[in-house]
């Protein structure tokens, strides 16, 4: 019955009590000595200029959004590119009309200046 | 070997719907009723899957992506709303709802 | 071609190409056409609608199934679909001096209407829940978008969002009780569902299930107690898309009503007809009586659309082939008294005014007499009293009602319309005993002309001589009806 499910037992108490012990013994032996460099949220790298929790542009929600929109429907792209064989010529027009249609409204988002940037 | 039945998944796509529902029923922040509302539908895509395994058919498979489709289509049009009403409000809080009452 | 399609497929759903290519087209045509020629954009939305119709005519004796048993293309369906395209064409005709005072983007809008028309005459056709569902997201997506459609209004984000949360939250149940019914029957095939789940002993589940679709339904169709998200939207949402909102959403929902309860589940009619009369009880009684108190017209009659949703729930109580047969009459008629009275309201949005108060109406007979006599119409027709179109509609609700059993629902219902005369008649006082209104003149568009005499004209004759309209739905009510009769001669 519950045999099975012994090993994810082990490994999640190994994994726990591993992250645990480094924790705890790296809080015993490291040496405390701070700096100015040394707090800043990056060691190396950029230097951050402003706070990190500032506002984004309006702009970035409607590109993401118009995102979300075309990213999704690749979710009927996949059964299609699974059985093409199948299909054969009739889903591959099927698709494009699919494509046409998903085009359009691209080109409009596009035209009435929802990807402009500024 | 424990199997896992359909009623176990019905009970994980119970508790994931009664989560949304309770989500919706008591935060105020739209944005945070919004993702329950999205936890319901996933939990009906749960359900989904674990009929179509049941019936061994593609069925429930199909129903699903378009579940998914027109979650993501909601979540557009939904943010983009919400976007309008802050713009106009500064809040997001579903009690600053109040220009319209009985 | 893959095994189990043909052309007939494409034959058969000829409408939906057409008015989605319109839709396509509209958009095109806004892209490539310059801000000053927007007014093309309503002549092509007005062609997409006819082109539509024309293609729908040649359906109105097929009654087969199409794309694998997705859709049914019978009578029903023809039915219905001729409702949302009526509905869409006067809509589309009352909103371009709408669109002109509010400054609104056009093309978005029209293409947005042409969606909600589309998604709803899915819904009309749809006999597999998978189909059903898309034509009701298609349909409220679109409605989501056009109730916010102002976008510097309060008023109209506060409906958006309202409309948004509690449509995606009646969904998420909707969908949660078909996701029940494909899981103890197999299929998502209406039709297939009736006969796989009778055979079957009922549980528990499938009672969770019924439960939550007949809530997911009860938001759709603004059922009381799941009508609260109706008054403000309807208040909110900009007039023509209140108007289209509550006679083209509600037709659609009911007509999805009864494919799913009729066609898919009538051997559980005892345990869905307790809850329909329960939800068309509360809805006439709440509805009637919230609406005496109100001032603003759109929300006056957003209570009464939720009172006339309690009387078109009794047709589907009787749960026969005459109950479908009034609902479906009703519907047709409700078409023109509602629309009618929106199209004065939009009518009374001017530049200085925003022509939604009982007291914008003051005066209304001496400053534009036809549109006061119009009102009239509407609101006596609402209100049922003979020999207006809405008489004859709630005359053969109550008699199905009765004819099936429920005399006690149709007295509560002839009470309720009793009620609902008070705020009806209060709207013509208005218009004839009271101080002229301010604000600068009323005048009517050619375009909202023709849509107030469509409105006036089918309220009037249907009033008058019913009989072609009571024939059509009779015939149409057969492929639907016929389940049902059959059924319940089953199980008395």
């Amino acid at each position: 019955m519950l045999e099975a499910y012994v090993p994810i037992l082990i490994f999640v108490f190994v994994a726990t009590g591993f992250a645990i012990f480094t924790l705890i013994m790296s809080g015993l032996l490291h040496p405390e000595r701070y700096n100015k460099v040394k707090l800043e949220p990056y060691e190396c790298g950029i230097e951050p200029e402003t706070d990190a929790r500032d506002r984004y542009s309006i702009r970035y929600y409607l590109v993401a959004m118009l995102f979300v929109i075309f990213d999704v429907e690749t979710v009927f792209m996949f059964p299609w590119a699974v059985i093409m064989d199948e299909l054969a010529l009739f889903g591959l027009i099927e698709m494009i009309v699919f494509l046409f249609i998903l085009v359009v409204g691209y080109v409009y988002a596009w035209r009435k200046g929802a990807l402009e940037w500024a | 070997m424990l199997e896992i039945t359909p009623t176990h998944y019905l009970v994980l796509s119970a508790g994931l719907f009664m989560i949304g529902v309770i989500g919706v029923m008591v935060r105020r922040n739209i944005i945070i009723i919004f993702m329950s509302i999205e936890l319901m539908l996933n939990a009906v895509n749960v359900n989904l899957a674990a009929f179509s395994q049941q019936w061994q058919h593609v069925t429930g498979q199909v129903f699903a992506v378009f579940v998914i489709a027109v979650a993501a289509a909601e979540a557009a049009v939904g943010l983009g709303i919400i976007l309008a009403f802050y713009r106009n409000k500064e809040t997001v809080n579903i009690d600053e709802m109040n220009v319209m009452r009985w | 071609m893959p095994a189990g399609f043909s052309a007939a497929d494409f034959y058969n759903i000829l409408p939906e190409l057409v008015l989605t290519g319109g839709a396509l087209l509209v958009l095109i045509v806004d892209v490539l056409t310059a801000r000053q020629q927007r007014g093309l954009l309503a002549w092509v939305t007005l062609g997409v609608l006819v082109a539509t119709l024309l293609a729908l005519l040649p359906f109105s004796d097929v009654n087969t199934v199409a794309s694998r048993g997705l859709l049914a293309i019978d009578g029903f369906a023809f039915f219905f679909k001729l409702v949302f395209l009526l509905t869409a064409l006067v809509t589309v005709l009352m909103s371009s001096s709408y669109i002109e005072v509010e400054g609104l983007r056009a093309g978005e809008y029209y293409f947005l209407i042409l969606c909600a028309t589309l998604g709803m005459m899915f819904m009309a056709s749809g006999i597999d829940l998978i189909t059903i569902f898309i034509g009701l997201e298609t349909m409220a997506v679109a409605f989501y978008i056009l109730a916010g459609f102002l976008k510097p209004n309060r008023r109209s984000n506060e409906a958006a969002v309202k409309y948004f949360l509690l449509g995606a939250f009646s969904l998420g149940l909707l969908l949660y009780g078909m996701s029940i019914l494909y899981g103890l029957s197999g299929t998502t095939n209406v039709r297939e569902l009736a006969t796989v789940l009778a055979s079957q002993e009922r549980n528990a589940l499938l009672i969770v299930g019924l439960v939550m679709v007949v809530a997911g339904i009860g938001f759709k169709i603004a059922a009381v107690p799941f009508h609260m998200w109706a008054p403000d939207v309807y208040e909110g949402a900009p007039t023509p898309v209140t108007a289209f909102l509550s006679v083209g959403s509600k037709a659609a929902s009911f007509a999805m009503l009864l494919r799913l309860f009729m066609e898919g589940l009538p051997f559980l009619a005892d345990m869905w007809q307790p809850m329909f009369w329960v939800l068309a009880v509360m809805s006439m009684t709440v509805g009637n009586l919230a609406a005496l108190t109100q001032s603003n017209i759109k929300r006056m009659l957003a209570y009464s659309s939720i009172a006339h949703a309690g009387y078109l729930l009794i047709g589907v109580v009787a749960n026969s082939s005459r109950g479908v047969t009034a609902m479906m009459i009703y519907l047709l008629l409700y078409v023109f008294m509602q629309l009618g009275a929106f199209a004065v309201v939009v009518m009374l949005r001017r530049q200085d005014v925003a022509g939604d108060e009982l007291k914008d109406l003051s005066g209304l007979y001496f400053r534009y007499p036809t549109a006061a006599v119009a009102m009239l119409f509407f609101m006596l027709s609402l209100g049922g009293l003979p020999p207006t179109a809405g008489f004859m509609g709630k005359f053969w609700l109550f008699s199905a009602a009765i004819e099936s059993g429920f005399i006690w629902l149709a007295v509560i219902g002839v009470l309720n319309s009793a009620v609902s005369l008070y705020y009806y008649i209060r709207v013509v006082v208005f218009m004839w005993m009271k101080e002229e209104a301010l604000g600068s003149p009323i005048v009517a568009s050619p375009s909202m002309a023709v849509a107030l005499t469509v409105a006036l004209a089918g309220a009037v004759v249907f009033g008058v001589y019913p009989r072609p309209l009571f024939e059509l739905a009779q015939e149409s009510a057969q492929s639907i009806g016929g389940v049902a009769a059959a059924v319940s001669a089953l199980s008395f």
